[in-house]
C-alpha cells in the first residue's frame, strides 16, 4: 500500500485539460445544463442505431415507432374521460387515462423493468460517488434474487407482510454482504474493485446455475427435469396495484424504487456519511488528512451500493418473476443496464430515474412480447438495444469540451 | 544448459522458500494420490500428506516467506479436501472422469482462448491502458472469424480459415482502435470505454448473426474449412504425451509460439522495455524521447488483434459454430488469468492452464456425478482470482500507470 501512495504523491498533477472523474460526474445536478450532455448522447446513440437498422434494409423511423408503441409511453398521449378503480379497493374514480388499454399494459411492463434498473443504477452511482467503479451490480442483483427466492418459497405459513419484508430485507443484506467482499478487499489490501466485482459477478452466475440447475439444492421439488426454482408462496408476493397479477401487472415495487431515489439523494447530499463518501471519492488523500477513514468509507460505500442492487433482485422476485430459472440467470443483464443508466444519469438521483425509464422502455419495447415481428424481428431489436446501450456508454463518458479542445489543438498544429 | 545448471546450483535446498515449494508440491500430491492410476482408497493418505504440506507452509510462512508459505497452506488444504472427496467416490466414477490424457488435451483446448485473451490484455495493460474489453474483442473475433471463413469458402476452399483469422484480427483491431482513441486521446475513463466495447461487440455480433444466420444458425460444414488440427505422427506414438500433443489444433501450437514471442519481446528487446516504461512511468518515458501515445496505440491495437484471434479459435477451431454471446465470460477469465499471473507471460499461461483444467474437469464431471458439480466447478477460476487479488498468495499489483490517461506537457 505504502509504495503505491508514495508513487501517487510523487506523480505530477495532470494538466488542467485532463478531465477528472469528478468533473465528468458533477456532484450537483446543475439544472438543465447538466442534462444537455446526456441528451445529446442519447440522440447520437439513437441516430447511430437508426443507421444500423437502415443498413439492414429496414425503415428506422417505422422501427422506432413500433418500439415506442411497445413501450406503452404513448399511454400519456391519450387523454380522455375514463373511470379507474382505486388500488386496493372496489371504489372507482374519474381518471384522465384509460387504465385498462393495451398501452396501459405495455406501460406496466416498462415500469416493471424500470424498477430494478433504477436500483442497480443507484448501486453503480453510489460507488461512483466514492470514486469506485462497481461493475458487480449483476452479481449483487443475483445475490438478492437467490435469497428472495429461497426465503419466499419457504416459510409457507408466515404473515404475508412479515414474509414479503423478510424477502426484501434478506435480498438487500445479501447484496450488501456480497458487495462488501469487494469493499473489504479494496479497503484492506487495496484490491482493484473492478477486478474483484467482475469475478464476483461470475461466481454469482455459476453458483446460481448450480443452485437452480438439475439436482441443485434449490431446484423445484415437483419437476426434476426443469432447471427452475420453486415458486414463492402467495404471501411473499408484493401487492399488484395496476393490472392483473396473472398478466404481470405493476407491483408496488416501483414505489420502493422511487423512494430509494429519494433515500439516495438524502444520503449523498444531506448526511455526514454522504459527505465523507463524496470527499473520499473526490480526493482520498485530502479526506485522510481531514481525519476521515478512507478504508471505512470504501467498505460502507460498496456495501450500501450492493444493498441497492440486492434490493433490485428481491423486488424482481417478489414483484413479478416469482421464481428463477437457470435460463434467466444466463440472459439477465439488469446489473449492466444499471451501469448504463448511472452513467447516462450522471450519478444524480433524478438523472438515474429518467435514464432508467429510457432503458426500461427500450428493453420492453424491443422485447418479443411487445414488438410486432412483421415490422422488425424482436431478436434483432434486442441486439439493437444492446448496441444503443453500448453507444450511450461510449459517448456519455466523453467530455465534449475535451473533444472540442483536442480538435482545436489539431487545427492549430 | 549452463544457465540452467548455474541456476540449479544456486538453489538452497533448505531455504524457507524452497520448503514452501515442497509444501505446494505435497499439497498437489495429496490430491493426486487419491486419483487414478494410484487411486488410494484410504482417507488417511491424502490427510497425512496434506498436513505435511500445511506444516511446510507454516514453517515457511513463519520465516517471512508469506507468498510461498501461504500457497503451500492453501495447496495443503485444497489437497485434503479434494483428496477426501476423491477417496469417498467410487473408483468407477473416478476412472470415468480422470483420464489424464484426455484431460490434458482438453485443458490445452480450453486454455488456448484464455491464453490469447490474456496475452492480448498483457500488451494493453503493460502499456498502461486497462483492458476489460477482452470479452468483447474475443466475441468479435469469434463472429467475424467464422463470418470471414464462410465468406471465403467459395473461393479459398479448405484454406478459408486463413481469411477467417485475418477477418477476426481485423475486427478486434477496429474495436481496440475505438478503445485506444477513447482511452488515449479523449482520456475517457478506461473502464467505461471498455464496458462500452463489450456492449457494442455483443450487440453488433448478435445483430449481424441474427440478420445473416438467424433462422438456421451458422452452416454445419464449418468444420471442413475450420482451423486444421496438426497431426504429428512420430509424437503420437509416444507414451502418454502422444495422446495429448499428437493432434492439437494449429492455434494451440501458435499460442505456444505467441507466449514465447511475447516473453522475448516484452522482457528481452528494447521495444519491450519501452512498452513497460510507458506503462510504469509515462512521464519518465516521455522525457527520454519515447512516444507515449504511439506506444500505447500500437499496444492496444495489437492487443485487440491477439484477443480476437483467440475468439477465432473458439468459433472456427474448436466448436465450429457461432451463437449470440458465445464467449460467455471467457474474456473475463482471460483477464483473470492475466491478474493471477501478475502481468507476466509464463505465470499468466500457468493460470490459463489451471483455469482450462478446471473447465476440462467441469466438462467431464457430469458423466459420473451429475450436472450440478460440473456447474460449480466453472466458478473456480473466478474464486481463485478473488483470492489472488486479496493477497493470500502474494498480492497482484499491475503496472503503475495502468488506467491513467497521459497528458503531454
Amino acid at each position: 500500500m505504502t509504495d503505491e501512495l508514495l508513487a501517487e504523491e510523487f506523480e505530477e498533477q495532470p494538466p488542467a485539460e485532463t478531465p477528472q472523474p469528478s468533473q465528468n460526474f458533477p456532484s450537483k445536478f446543475n439544472g438543465l445544463k447538466g442534462a444537455i450532455g446526456p441528451l445529446i448522447t442519447t440522440v447520437i446513440a439513437f441516430l447511430m442505431g437508426g443507421l444500423v437498422v437502415l443498413f439492414t434494409g429496414k425503415n428506422p423511423i417505422k422501427v422506432y415507432e413500433a418500439i415506442f408503441k411497445g413501450t406503452g409511453l404513448n399511454w400519456f398521449f391519450h387523454v380522455g374521460n375514463h373511470s379507474a378503480r382505486i388500488p386496493f379497493s372496489t371504489a372507482h374514480m374519474w381518471f384522465p387515462f384509460d387504465t385498462a388499454s393495451v398501452a396501459a399494459q405495455n406501460l406496466q411492463q416498462t415500469l416493471l423493468l424500470t424498477t430494478p434498473i433504477i436500483l442497480t443504477g443507484l448501486a453503480v452511482a453510489f460507488a461512483f460517488r466514492c470514486g469506485m467503479f462497481n461493475i458487480g451490480g449483476q452479481g449483487q442483483y443475483f445475490a438478492g434474487t437467490i435469497f428472495a427466492v429461497w426465503i419466499g418459497s419457504s416459510f409457507g405459513g408466515m404473515n404475508p407482510l412479515v414474509h414479503v419484508l423478510f424477502c426484501l430485507i434478506a435480498g438487500t443484506i445479501a447484496g450488501a454482504v456480497y458487495a462488501g467482499i469487494a469493499g473489504i478487499l479494496k479497503a484492506t489490501v487495496g484490491a482493484h474493485e473492478v477486478i474483484s466485482t467482475i469475478m464476483l459477478n461470475w461466481i454469482a452466475i455459476w453458483v446460481g446455475e448450480y443452485l437452480f440447475g438439475q439436482q441443485g439444492p434449490l431446484q423445484n421439488s415437483t419437476q426434476a427435469s426443469i432447471p427452475i426454482s420453486n415458486d414463492i408462496v402467495e404471501g411473499a408476493k408484493l401487492p399488484v396495484f395496476w393490472g392483473l397479477k396473472l398478466l404481470q401487472g405493476l407491483s408496488i415495487g416501483i414505489f420502493v424504487a422511487l423512494a430509494m431515489l429519494i433515500v439516495y439523494w438524502i444520503i449523498v447530499n444531506r448526511t455526514t456519511l454522504g459527505f465523507e463518501v463524496r470527499a473520499v471519492g473526490f480526493n482520498p488523500e485530502a479526506a485522510r488528512y481531514g481525519g476521515m477513514s478512507v478504508a471505512r468509507n470504501y467498505f460502507l460505500a460498496m456495501a450500501i451500493s450492493g444493498a441497492f442492487a440486492g434490493l433490485a433482485g428481491a423486488i424482481d422476485i417478489t414483484g413479478w418473476e416469482y421464481r428463477i430459472g437457470q435460463n434467466d440467470i444466463a440472459v439477465n443483464q439488469i446489473g449492466f443496464i444499471g451501469l448504463a443508466a448511472a452513467l447516462l444519469g450522471r450519478n444524480t438521483a433524478i438523472g438515474v430515474g429518467f435514464a432508467s425509464l429510457l432503458f426500461g422502455a427500450l428493453i420492453n419495447g424491443t422485447s418479443g412480447r411487445q414488438l410486432d415481428p412483421s415490422i422488425f424481428r424482436p431478436d434483432l431489436a434486442g441486439n439493437l438495444t444492446t448496441i444503443i446501450q453500448g453507444l450511450v456508454i461510449l459517448f456519455v463518458g466523453l467530455n465534449l469540451t475535451g473533444v472540442v479542445a483536442w480538435v482545436r489543438k489539431r487545427r492549430r498544429a | 544448459m549452463t544457465a540452467v545448471a548455474a541456476r540449479i546450483g544456486k538453489i538452497s535446498w533448505t531455504h524457507p522458500r524452497t520448503i514452501g515449494v515442497y509444501g505446494i508440491v505435497l499439497g498437489a500430491l495429496a490430491f493426486w494420490l487419491a486419483l487414478p492410476p494410484l487411486a488410494a482408497r484410504t482417507a488417511a493418505l491424502p490427510v497425512v500428506v496434506g498436513i505435511l504440506a500445511i506444516a511446510a507452509g507454516i514453517w515457511s510462512w513463519s520465516r517471512d516467506e508469506h507468498r510461498v508459505g501461504g500457497g503451500a497452506i492453501a495447496a495443503g488444504l485444497l489437497g485434503i479436501v479434494f483428496g477426501l472427496l476423491a477417496t469417498r467416490s467410487s473408483s468407477a466414477h473416478l476412472d470415468q472422469v480422470v483420464v489424464w490424457s484426455a484431460l490434458g488435451a482438453a485443458t490445452l483446448r480450453y486454455a488456448t482462448p484464455l491464453t490469447f485473451a490474456a496475452i492480448g490484455g498483457l500488451f494493453c495493460e503493460r502499456s498502461g491502458v486497462i483492458n476489460i474489453a477482452l470479452e468483447g474483442m474475443l466475441l468479435s473475433g469469434a463472429f467475424f472469424g467464422i463470418w470471414g471463413a464462410i465468406w471465403a469458402h467459395s473461393w479459398a476452399g479448405n484454406a478459408a480459415w486463413v481469411v477467417g483469422i485475418a477477418a477476426a484480427a481485423l475486427s478486434g483491431m477496429v474495436f481496440a482502435a475505438i478503445h485506444a482513441v477513447w482511452a488515449i486521446h479523449l482520456k475517457v475513463d478506461q473502464i467505461i470505454s471498455g464496458m462500452a466495447i463489450n456492449f457494442l461487440a455483443l450487440g453488433i455480433t448478435g445483430y449481424i448473426f441474427i440478420d445473416k444466420y438467424g433462422d438456421s444458425g451458422t452452416p454445419g460444414n464449418v468444420g471442413d474449412f475450420g482451423i486444421p488440427d496438426i497431426h504429428i505422427h512420430f509424437i503420437q506414438s509416444w507414451y502418454f504425451i502422444g495422446s495429448i500433443l499428437g493432434s492439437l489444433n494449429l492455434m494451440i501450437w501458435l499460442s505456444f509460439l505467441l507466449l514465447l514471442g511475447t516473453w522475448l519481446f516484452v522482457f528481452r528487446t528494447p521495444y519491450g522495455l519501452r512498452l513497460r516504461a510507458v506503462g510504469e512511468h509515462p512521464r519518465a518515458a516521455d522525457t527520454v524521447g519515447i512516444s507515449v501515445y504511439k506506444t500505447r496505440y500500437i499496444a492496444v491495437i495489437s492487443s485487440g488483434a491477439i484477443a480476437a484471434m483467440g475468439g477465432a479459435y473458439l468459433s472456427i477451431g474448436f466448436v465450429h459454430s457461432f451463437n449470440e454471446g458465445m464467449t460467455n465470460g471467457t474474456g473475463y477469465i482471460g483477464l483473470a488469468a492475466l491478474v493471477f499471473g501478475k502481468w507476466r507471460p509464463f505465470p499468466t499461461w500457468g493460470a490459463a492452464l489451471l483455469f482450462g483444467f478446471s473447465s476440462a474437469i467441469a466438462d467431464r464431471l457430469p458423466d459420473a456425478y451429475g450436472n450440478q458439480w460440473g456447474t460449480l466447478f466453472q466458478a473456480l477460476p473466478y474464486a481463485l482470482t478473488v483470492i489472488a487479488v486479496a493477497g493470500v498468495v502474494g498480492r497482484s499489483i499491475g503496472p503503475a500507470a495502468s488506467g491513467r490517461p497521459y497528458g503531454k506537457q
